[in-house]
């Protein structure tokens, strides 16, 4: 296992944080905030991004990738969110294009992959309707049709769904959910099927969701959708495998986003301490606030092995990969909110002005900790039980 | 064949035929051995190859051989190294004399010092122990009161140690003495070593809330010490101290590696002492489990990242930092969730009512109470991580008052 970034790793990690510090500072998030921009993103840095080829990254060369594997998507998260930089990386490439490429026909690919990959089109992906992220229970239904299928449901916190060329729709394609349950336990196979639902299709309606961090979110409702068989992404009822596998891929990029964007916190958090004096000392002298600086630093730390074995275990296609990447993602998720409630707290009234960045990291970082499946989400996924023989 | 790869070729066969089966692999407690005057083998085994390993100089590979040492070059050492460890040799004897106090004796110690006290440590002759904390010098090591009055041609030393570890089974002592008390703290201590079974010495084991334990009280009543005993100069022991320190975190790196862990399985023994219908402070209490699992996890993963990344070259320092804190910290809050899972099963203390197992995780959980105080208690290693890694203000400058 390889905990740590190679050496060409390491200098596209370097390379992604002096880009993004330059073309999109945190105050690049705070002008799309202020200018109500609703796609959330800005399109000039992300054609760049595309030009750098980073959206082709986790690819094979066969469908037009680079073969760097994830733990070069990592370091381009983690580059990210040390500048809280918006981009449709998560949403349009790892999660939608790890989908089409492991699941989507020829056909698909040529379609819709290539044109990720180019930044000519993007995909969101369609998974919540609760409000916890819960994939195992996915209650939109598709229903078969003469012409194909028809899809009737609503969907959540769909990651930059405002704006975008279609969406990939996760839906119950079983009959009844009682059967659903019964074959669920008896073939491992839950029912469920991916579909392309390209924007402009009669009956989609999608609408903001205007949350704390500022970003595109949006919610789908599906009426009466009708899809041509070709939509259906890999076999009917076996999505589920394909969905997983797309995302875990996206929980381990965010925990590099969290990682990145803790790090950049502590930091800031660290120069105030070194720096406001109050009681005629700076206040990092004082021991009460070391001790809860050092633990905050031994939270990096380990959350930061956990986020490596992960990313290692994705690109070895481990068998451990979902365990781990669910460790990762509640570890990475205690630390943030650790990281996050101390920077405020250490802060003081300045910490929750909305002039200071801190507050912008604060949003930001809750928002990724409760994306696909918070801590206690992936507590119960990764941890062993007392039930289990 | 380059002359560093005969040496591996003939390292590896000299340990392949020398090294006996059964010390190959970990070692349960208590199956260590313990160089000195009264060591004890328990089996012909254990005998061979602490013998085999003396004669060929082997004890101190890296010393020069005019101490006795085996004269290796630094990447000699290193190969012997990863033979010893390839074969999964046990080390042929604990020895916190040349794991600790050699490194500094061959830096600050006279030609004489290194004659007479390296030699038989590389001899295994003599059991060596530590005196540095006393009853009111723990986290404040600085405070030390045990004095060593000059008297011309010798010191007379009077006071007492504390947590010296195997104080009782020691034929030699390495201490930190106050010599000056005019300065500051640090500038008036001096290094001195000592025979353990000098007139005035006495070690007494200390009874712990876990029962009986390694730790000794050792008692100095004028006890005379010749002036060739100081090592360093004379109110110069505080660098000294720290240099040993430095050593003493390989050292017990060392030790843990060929002691075998006493695991206790968190999940599977929870299995045992929670019924299947769950109230709701029992799944909080398996929540409680789960975490501290993965918490284990993540701890073991960042001990394999500090060693790939100390391999590659990357300072390490800021990891290395929280291993202790993080290690023993994870140990009592594993250890406290199984007390609270268990009831009063946790809370034998003798006797067949209880289970082997139970009685063993009433002692580990008391011990784990040690864990955190012992060698730099956990609120040290939370100043060491403030000042040295997250490079914050000291109070003393300019700090609170």
């Amino acid at each position: 296992m390889s905990l740590i970034y190679n050496e060409e790793q390491r200098m596209l990690l370097d390379t992604a944080q002096e880009f993004f510090a330059e073309r999109s500072p945190v105050s690049a998030l705070r002008a799309l905030r202020d200018g109500g921009n609703a796609q959330g993103f800005e399109t000039a840095l992300w054609n760049e991004m595309t030009e750098l080829g980073w959206t082709a990254i986790p690819f094979p060369e066969s469908l037009g990738g680079l073969e760097f594997g994830y733990k070069g998507m990592g370091a381009v998260f983690e580059a990210a969110g040390r500048q809280l930089s918006a981009s449709p990386l998560l949403s349009s490439i790892v999660l939608c294009g790890s989908i089409l490429e492991q699941g989507g026909s020829e056909a698909q690919q040529n379609e819709w992959l290539s044109a990720l990959i180019a930044g000519s089109k993007r995909l969101a992906l369609a998974v919540d309707e609760g409000a916890r992220h819960n994939p195992e229970q996915i209650s939109l239904s598709a229903t078969r049709t003469d012409n194909g299928f028809e899809l009737n449901g609503d969907k959540v916190m769909v990651v930059d769904g405002l704006g975008s060329d279609g969406w990939i729709v996760a839906a119950r394609t079983l009959e009844s959910p009682a059967s659903a349950t019964v074959k669920a336990s008896a073939t491992g196979k839950e029912g469920i099927s991916l579909f392309i639902v390209p924007a402009g299709t009669q009956g989609v309606c999608v609408t903001r969701q205007s949350l704390i961090d500022s970003r595109n979110t949006a919610r789908l409702s599906l009426k009466q959708v009708e899809l041509a068989p070709d939509c259906l992404i890999g076999e009917l009822d076996q999505g589920k495998a394909l969905l997983d596998a797309a995302l875990d891929r996206g929980r381990v990029c965010i925990a590099a986003e969290l990682q990145g964007a803790c790090e950049q916190l502590f930091q800031t958090t660290l120069d105030y301490l070194r720096t406001r004096v109050q009681f005629d000392a700076p206040i990092g002298s004082f021991q009460a606030l070391q001790h809860r600086a050092a633990w905050a630093f031994v939270e990096l730390e380990l959350a930061r092995s956990s986020l490596m074995a992960a990313l290692h275990a994705i690109d070895s296609n481990d068998e451990q990969a979902p365990q781990l990447v669910s460790l990762a993602k509640w570890k990475v998720g205690q630390m943030a909110d650790r990281i996050s409630n101390e920077a405020v707290q250490m802060h003081g009234g300045i910490g929750v002005t909305d002039e200071l960045d801190v507050g912008l990291y604060f949003k930001r970082i809750r928002v990724l900790q409760a994306l696909l499946g918070d801590s206690d989400y992936h507590l119960s996924r990764a941890a062993p039980t007392v039930d289990a023989a | 064949m380059s002359s560093l790869e005969t040496f591996r070729t003939q390292t590896r066969a000299w340990l392949e035929a020398n090294c006996p089966a059964s010390l190959r692999g970990p070692a349960a407690a208590g199956e260590l051995v313990w160089g000195g005057s009264r060591i004890e083998f328990d089996n012909e085994d254990q005998r061979l190859w602490f013998e085999r390993m003396r004669d060929r100089n082997w004890f101190c590979p890296a010393w020069p051989e005019a101490y006795g040492g085996g004269g290796l070059a630094p990447e000699e050492v290193a190969v012997l190294e990863q033979e010893l460890k390839r074969l999964r040799c046990r080390p042929p004897q604990i020895n916190l004399g040349i794991w600790m106090l050699g490194p500094v004796l061959l830096e600050y110690g006279t030609e004489e010092q290194k004659q007479r006290l390296l030699t038989p440590m590389t001899r295994g002759e003599v059991r060596w122990c530590q005196g540095f904390s006393e009853p009111n010098a723990g986290s404040d090591l600085a405070n030390i009161r045990t004095t060593a009055r000059d008297q011309g041609d010798h010191f007379v030393v009077d006071g007492s140690k504390i947590w010296t570890s195997y104080g009782d089974q020691s034929d030699w002592m390495y201490a930190l003495v106050r010599t000056d008390n005019s300065g500051s703290k640090q500038a008036g201590i001096s290094l001195l070593v000592l025979d353990m079974h000098a007139e005035g010495v006495q070690a007494r084991p200390i009874d712990l809330i876990s029962g009986k334990s390694s730790f000794c009280e050792v008692f100095f009543d004028s006890v005379k010490v010749s002036k060739d005993n100081l090592i360093g100069p004379l109110n110069g022991g505080w660098t000294l101290a720290k240099k040993l320190l430095q050593h003493e975190r390989s050292a017990m790196s060392k030790f843990g590696e060929f002691s075998l862990p006493t695991h206790f399985d968190l999940m599977a023994i929870l299995r045992d002492y929670l019924p299947v219908a769950k109230t709701a402070s029992e799944v909080v209490l398996e929540a409680r489990a789960q975490a501290c699992a993965l918490d284990e996890q993540a701890y073991n993963l960042t001990v394999q990242r500090m060693g790939e990344a100390a391999r590659a070259g990357q300072d390490v320092g800021g990891i290395a930092s929280i291993m202790k804190l993080v290690h023993t910290e994870q140990e009592k809050t594993k250890f406290e969730i199984l007390v609270d899972a268990m009831g009063h099963r946790a809370l034998g203390w003798d006797g067949d009512e209880f289970s082997s197992q139970e009685l063993a995780i009433s002692k580990a959980w008391l011990m784990s109470y040690t864990q955190t105080i012992a060698g730099g208690s956990s609120e040290v290693q939370l100043n060491v991580i403030a000042k040295r890694v997250l490079q914050l203000p000291d109070a003393s400058k300019g700090g609170a008052k």
